[in-house]
């Protein structure tokens, strides 16, 4: 019973952004009920493509690239302790990067790849470009990222020459947004579990979670310890640079075309809602990365939800923001105080007096 | 109310989840009178003062002041100021971004207009009264720690108030600036204030108190007159045992004639950024070396310019002879070098991180970024320094900042022992302190130098430096005036050293 | 005992605070931009007309950079401005042009929604404790969805009286300009009057009332202004407050100015740009340093280097936004560099305590 504690206890974090996720199946399994059929979560095997299809299958497949932002949102909002909000001009940057390469050249797997390290390395720089303005001149990440938010989407457009190119139906880059052929699941979704093995094995092999969150927590005792503060911002910012030329890869082999004004556009401030609603704080330390992920598809799920309810997409924006709010309402400190005040009111914890555990060493709970 | 009393204390009690931090006490207060409040960490000290000046609430309990009939209840530290209880905390609680000024005004009383003419005229005045160097408009962080300190004194007794708090004030003045103090305390006492004076230096209080409150594990123990209560007694009554007699420690004391054994360590025209002029410094294996002199004299960052926390701007290093480069702290700690900062909370814990991460850290970088510890090495390394220095901690899960300050500085301790260094840097290890912890951790440094470490330790309180070091270097000004070894280690010349003979 | 207190070195003088050296920079900046843009391109620039339509044509963005600022000193952010500044607008409209509108039923609309903004957002952020960017996010999402909500379309004010208010002009006969029709005085909107009251006021309350004043000091150190007695939460709470009614009147001023609504297009991006008018100016996102006047001028330094990219015939459309990006950097990395020199380590992380720059000092709180 203890050891489940334990466990309870070291992921409490992630009781908010789950409780969101449950609240929103059950309110469309309520819907469902009263409207009378289940198609929002029928998942189909389409008959001539064999692919899968339905309500569930979207959310997944468009929560991809928000799911791997918010990967890379996490480590910079815990070393940094602020929030990245060019991510979305970074991606179209990025983006631009992709298609421009993949149009000047012929359509074949060896291009793509050259254009997908391509817009790693620029969306990296990105990335640098930032993390040399909060590591080293010190700047806020808010601050520091309003630059290329205000200037990356021009960057983008005149990467493009001041038009939006498209890529052509039968361009092979294309199974990357879509369906690998005879692949009945989603390009994207096997890129998001990809990309999350990966964070999970670095954070498991290396010392990355630790030294960023020593970082977050307290930059100078980090420095005494030997750790590099500067090193280690500027590295979340590059992880995250890779992280968004992998979203706009993404996003362009979906849509088939790159729009420098309305490509995932709004797509840094869902990211950041990802984060905070996985129960990190904005204002950096400790951090748990499936919160983030949780949280990413919370986003998502919400506003499929909300178009299955057949709001207008210009209206989705008012529903939204007030279910943010009651979640993050929830996960609010003073929230918190009070229902764990009424939690031990309810099962009335013992009190133990000023010198706990004196003697306990090992002094399991 | 009794008509000498201002201000009394009943059965107040104060739990945190887990934790009773106050149980039934009683606390009287007599105008005009100065007691000091004492007790080891974890005693209560600290709660007590914070229900006083409404940062808590407590759960039960009376107090009652001076001059209101009834039973008052203080939510918040605007309402205690409004009451006349006036505070000055440990940590400097003005705002840097404000002028002294407006930060010895602001929040009091009832005003809705700001004239800046007549506020700065006002600071001005009780800043000369004071003797502080300050201006009126000059901005709070461009003052010294020590003028910050004072500026929230300054406030604080200008507030006509009925109790005064001081809580661990001393600790960031010089000895001028605490003689200023108590001058004012006296002068306070005088027009009837009662004070409360939390510290940890006996010395002090035996100077200037009428009275002390001894608190233990958050009861109260009593309530004594200061010339029926001797310091063992004291002593003994904070630690509810039998008090080790300090001047029993063995000293190793280093024969000054072996010169022919490589030191493990020398610094030749060591300087560095945060204003150190060059050094020269050399240590001996098993030697218990000592910085001393008055606070801004330099002490910390010499040590830190070894450790290379600070960037470094000229000099040399040699260690066993050989020469080494270390320009920051992962060099030094690839040298077997440990530094314990003076900052616990400001650059030695990593607060929202388990008891556990902060012990194995630096040996975890020591170890490299793609060489993580086991769960199973961690939780051994952990549990070993757990038991070895007896740190009180329900797990080694806790997060390290709901720790004591004595338990959480054994907890950084461990961390750099963990390291198993050659040579070991103390920056005022017992500082905020309880008594108890700082015999242990005295008697852990001579332990750990007759092993062959060679330690070097800084504490404020001389006695500590003469009890424990072999050989003694005086600063002053941000220079090396003086160099005294074994026999010479005496207080007296400690100070005579310090002040340089003839002017102070 | 050390009598040192003074950072720059220069002995007997005291150095400057942070708030009025950031300022100084962003005067000189923004006048010699200026001189020089009269110098280079001569032509409007040298126009009294130009400069008074930097106050009429962004009268808006000023008052929501003002509002901006309060809630920037107070430690906090508010990026549903732009938002609300569209749903005011697009109200308005609705209003005045059905048939029980009114001049100053509108007014009150624009306030009510401004307020009841700023009350929401600050009651959350003050007393729930929830951080202020997510709120104002969800803010900025309620407000730009309820502004398509109210009315589909764009749509313009077609009541005569409110059209005679956007209209009128406060003329300056001795400022003016020959051209071919004769002498054309220089014309003041009343949105640019609005902008210069709010300044004003705003000016006179953070200066000299008591809310300015704990304002500055919540933004300084949370911590601190509590223990020196001050309600940190009703602080944070009326800066956000007053940051809302802000907004609210600067949606008001944009349709006094503009005269329509359009739910898709209006105050794109305004946030962000008050909030880049605001660090021009010297606020210091982490709170604690800023002023309206350097705000005011930063507001009116963005608008011009968008007059100078017009001018200098750099026509392609991203030229705009690489310019303020630009000129952003420029401010950014001077602030970090000012600040560094005066030896705080460039601009101070968030809720540090008392970033002691001097390590010099063997003293710090244990």
């Amino acid at each position: 019973m203890s050891k489940v504690k334990t466990v309870m206890q070291k992921n409490s974090q992630l009781i908010i952004p789950l409780i969101a996720l449950l609240a929103i199946v059950l309110f469309n399994v309520i819907r469902c009920v009263v409207i009378g059929n289940f198609s929002f979560f029928e998942i189909r095997l389409t008959e001539n493509t064999n692919i899968l299809s339905g309500n569930v299958i979207n959310i997944l497949k468009d929560a991809s690239e928000l799911a791997i932002l918010a990967m890379g949102m996490t480590l910079v909002t815990s070393a940094s302790r602020g929030q990245d909000i060019s991510v979305g001009a970074s991606a179209a940057i990025a983006g631009s990067v992709f298609v421009k390469i993949l149009l000047a050249n012929p359509a074949n797997w060896g291009v793509i790849i050259i254009a997908i390290l391509a817009s790693c390395v620029v969306a990296m720089i990105c990335g640098a470009f930032n993390g040399i303005l909060v590591s080293i001149f010190k700047i806020q990440p808010m601050i520091a990222t309003l630059i290329l938010y205000t200037v990356g989407r021009s960057i983008a457009y005149w990467i493009n020459g001041g038009a939006t190119p498209t890529i052509a139906k039968d361009h092979p880059v294309l199974y990357l947004g879509g369906f690998f052929p005879g692949n009945p699941i989603p390009t994207p979704i096997f890129i998001v579990i990809i990309c999350a093995i990966i964070f999970v094995l670095v954070l498991k092999f290396t010392n990355l979670g630790l030294y960023t969150q020593a970082v977050g927590i307290n930059e100078k005792a980090a420095h005494l310890n030997g750790i590099n503060p500067i090193k280690m911002k500027l590295l979340t910012f590059i992880i995250l640079g890779v992280c968004v030329a992998l979203a706009g890869v993404i996003r362009v082999s979906r849509l088939a075309l790159i729009n420098h004004e309305t490509i995932l556009l709004g797509v840094e401030m869902d990211a950041i809602l990802a984060v905070a609603i996985g129960g990190n704080s904005l204002g950096g330390g400790k951090f748990k990365l499936s919160g983030s992920i949780i949280g990413a598809y919370v986003i998502e799920a919400l506003t499929n939800t909300l178009y299955a309810m057949k709001v207008a997409s210009t209206d989705v924006k008012a529903y939204k923001a007030i279910v943010i709010i009651l979640i993050v309402v929830m996960g609010s400190p003073v929230v918190k105080k009070h229902t764990s005040r009424l939690w031990s009111k309810l099962f009335k914890k013992k009190e133990i007096p000023a010198t706990a555990g004196a003697s306990s060493s090992k002094g399991g709970m | 109310m009794q008509k000498d009393i201002v201000l009394t204390m009943r059965n107040v009690s104060k739990a945190f989840p887990g934790v009773k931090a106050l149980q039934d006490v009683d606390f009287t207060l007599r105008k005009g009178e100065i007691c000091a409040l004492m007790g080891e960490n974890g005693a209560g000290k600290s709660t007590l003062i914070k229900v006083l000046t409404g940062v808590y609430h407590m759960d039960a309990g009376q107090v009652n002041i001076a001059g209101i009939d009834k039973a008052i209840t203080i939510r918040s530290p605007q309402e205690a100021q409004n009451m006349g209880i006036s505070t000055v905390y440990q940590e400097i609680t003005l705002c840097p971004n404000l002028t002294v000024a407006e930060n010895m005004f602001i929040g009091r009383g009832k005003y809705n207009f700001i004239n800046w003419r007549d506020m700065e005229k006002k600071a001005k005045e009780i800043l000369d009264n004071l003797d502080i160097p300050a201006r009126p408009s000059q901005q709070l962080s461009n003052c010294s720690l020590a003028v910050q300190q004072m500026v929230a004194i300054a406030r604080a007794v200008d507030a006509d108030c009925k109790v005064l708090i001081l809580d661990e004030p001393t600790s960031s003045l010089d000895d001028q600036e605490v003689a200023k103090l108590f001058a004012l305390m006296r002068d306070l006492k005088s027009k009837g204030v009662g004070i409360v004076f939390v510290t940890h230096f006996l010395e002090q209080v035996y100077e200037v108190c009428d009275s002390i409150t001894v608190l233990r594990d958050g009861k109260l123990v009593g309530e004594y007159d200061i010339k029926n209560l001797p310091r063992v007694q004291l002593i003994a009554k904070m630690m509810g045992k039998e008090f080790d007699d300090l001047s029993a420690l063995n000293k190793k004391e280093i024969s000054s004639t072996e010169d022919g054994e490589t030191p493990v360590l020398e610094a030749f025209g060591l300087s560095s950024a945060a204003g150190v002029k060059p050094f020269d410094f050399k240590i001996k294996k098993g030697e218990v070396n000592g910085f001393t002199g008055l606070l801004g004299s330099g002490r910390s960052e010499s040590v830190r310019a070894i450790f290379g926390a600070d960037r470094i701007t000229g000099g040399k290093v040699k260690m066993h002879g050989k020469t080494v480069r270390i320009a920051k702290p992962i060099d030094a700690m690839k040298q077997k070098i440990a530094y314990l900062s003076e900052d616990r909370k400001g650059d030695g814990l990593i607060a929202d991180l388990s008891v556990r991460e902060n012990i194995i850290l630096a040996l975890q970088v020591k170890k490299g970024f793609f060489k993580p510890f086991s769960r199973a090495e961690a939780e051994a390394f952990a549990d070993k320094y757990i038991k070895l220095l007896e740190i009180k901690t329900a797990s080694a899960d806790t997060l390290i900042g709901s720790l004591s300050g004595g338990n959480q500085q054994k907890a950084i301790l461990a961390r750099w022992l963990l390291t198993n260094p050659e040579y070991l840097i103390l920056d005022e290890p017992t500082r905020g302190i309880d008594v108890g912890t700082k015999v242990e951790i005295q008697k852990l440094v001579l332990k750990l130098a007759s092993e062959g470490m060679s330690i070097t330790f800084i504490s404020s309180e001389i006695e500590e430096m003469v009890r424990t070091c072999s050989r003694l270097i005086v600063m002053r000004d941000r220079k090396i005036v003086g160099e005294l070894s074994s026999s010479e280690i005496t207080q007296d010349n400690i100070m005579h050293t310090i002040a340089g003979g003839g002017n102070s | 005992m050390s009598k040192n207190n003074t950072v720059s070195g220069r002995k007997g003088r005291e150095p400057i605070t942070d708030t009025k050296l950031l300022l100084t920079i962003t005067i000189c900046v923004f006048f010699a931009m200026y001189v020089l843009a009269m110098l280079i391109w001569g032509g409007g620039f040298l126009k009294p007309q130009q400069f008074i339509n930097l106050f009429n044509d962004n009268a808006y963005l000023i008052i929501l950079s003002c509002g901006l600022t309060i809630v920037m000193i107070s430690g906090g952010i508010d990026i549903s401005v732009g938002g609300v500044t569209a749903l005011v607008t697009m109200c308005c409209v609705v209003f005045l042009n059905s048939s029980g509108g009114s001049i100053l039923g509108s007014l009150c609309i624009a306030l009510g929604i401004g307020l009841a903004f700023g009350l929401v957002q600050g009651l959350l952020v003050a007393y729930l404790d929830v951080q202020p960017f997510i709120v104002t996010l969800a803010g900025m999402f309620f407000a730009r969805g309820m502004t398509t909500i109210v009315n589909k379309v764009p749509a313009t004010v077609t009541m005569e009286a409110f059209k005679a208010l956007k209209d009128m002009r406060i003329e300056i006969s001795w400022l003016g300009a020959q051209s071919k029709g004769g002498w054309i005085p220089a014309r003041i909107e009343l949105g640019a009057v609005i902008a210069l009251v709010v300044v004003l006021a705003v000016f006179v309350i953070l200066r000299w009332t008591r809310l300015g004043r704990n304002i500055y000091a919540v933004g300084g150190n949370n911590q601190s202004a509590l223990m020196l007695g001050i309600n940190v939460k009703r602080t944070k709470f009326y800066a956000h407050l007053f940051c809302g009614l802000l907004a609210g009147i600067a949606g008001y001023t944009f349709l006094l100015h503009i005269g329509a609504a359009n739910p898709a297009g209006d105050a794109n991006m305004a946030e962000m740009k008050a909030i880049a008018s605001s660090i021009i100016g010297g606020t210091l996102l982490t709170g604690g340093v800023g002023n309206i006047i350097g705000t005011l001028f930063g507001t009116l330094t963005l608008e011009t280097i968008r007059n100078i990219v017009v001018t200098s015939g750099l026509k392609e459309p991203w030229w705009q936004s690489i310019t303020y990006g630009a000129m952003l950097c420029f401010f950014i990395l001077l602030q970090s560099v000012v600040l560094a020199r005066r030896g705080k380590g460039g601009l101070a992380l968030p809720k540090w305590l008392n970033f002691g720059k001097k390590k010099s000092d063997d003293e710090s709180a244990t």
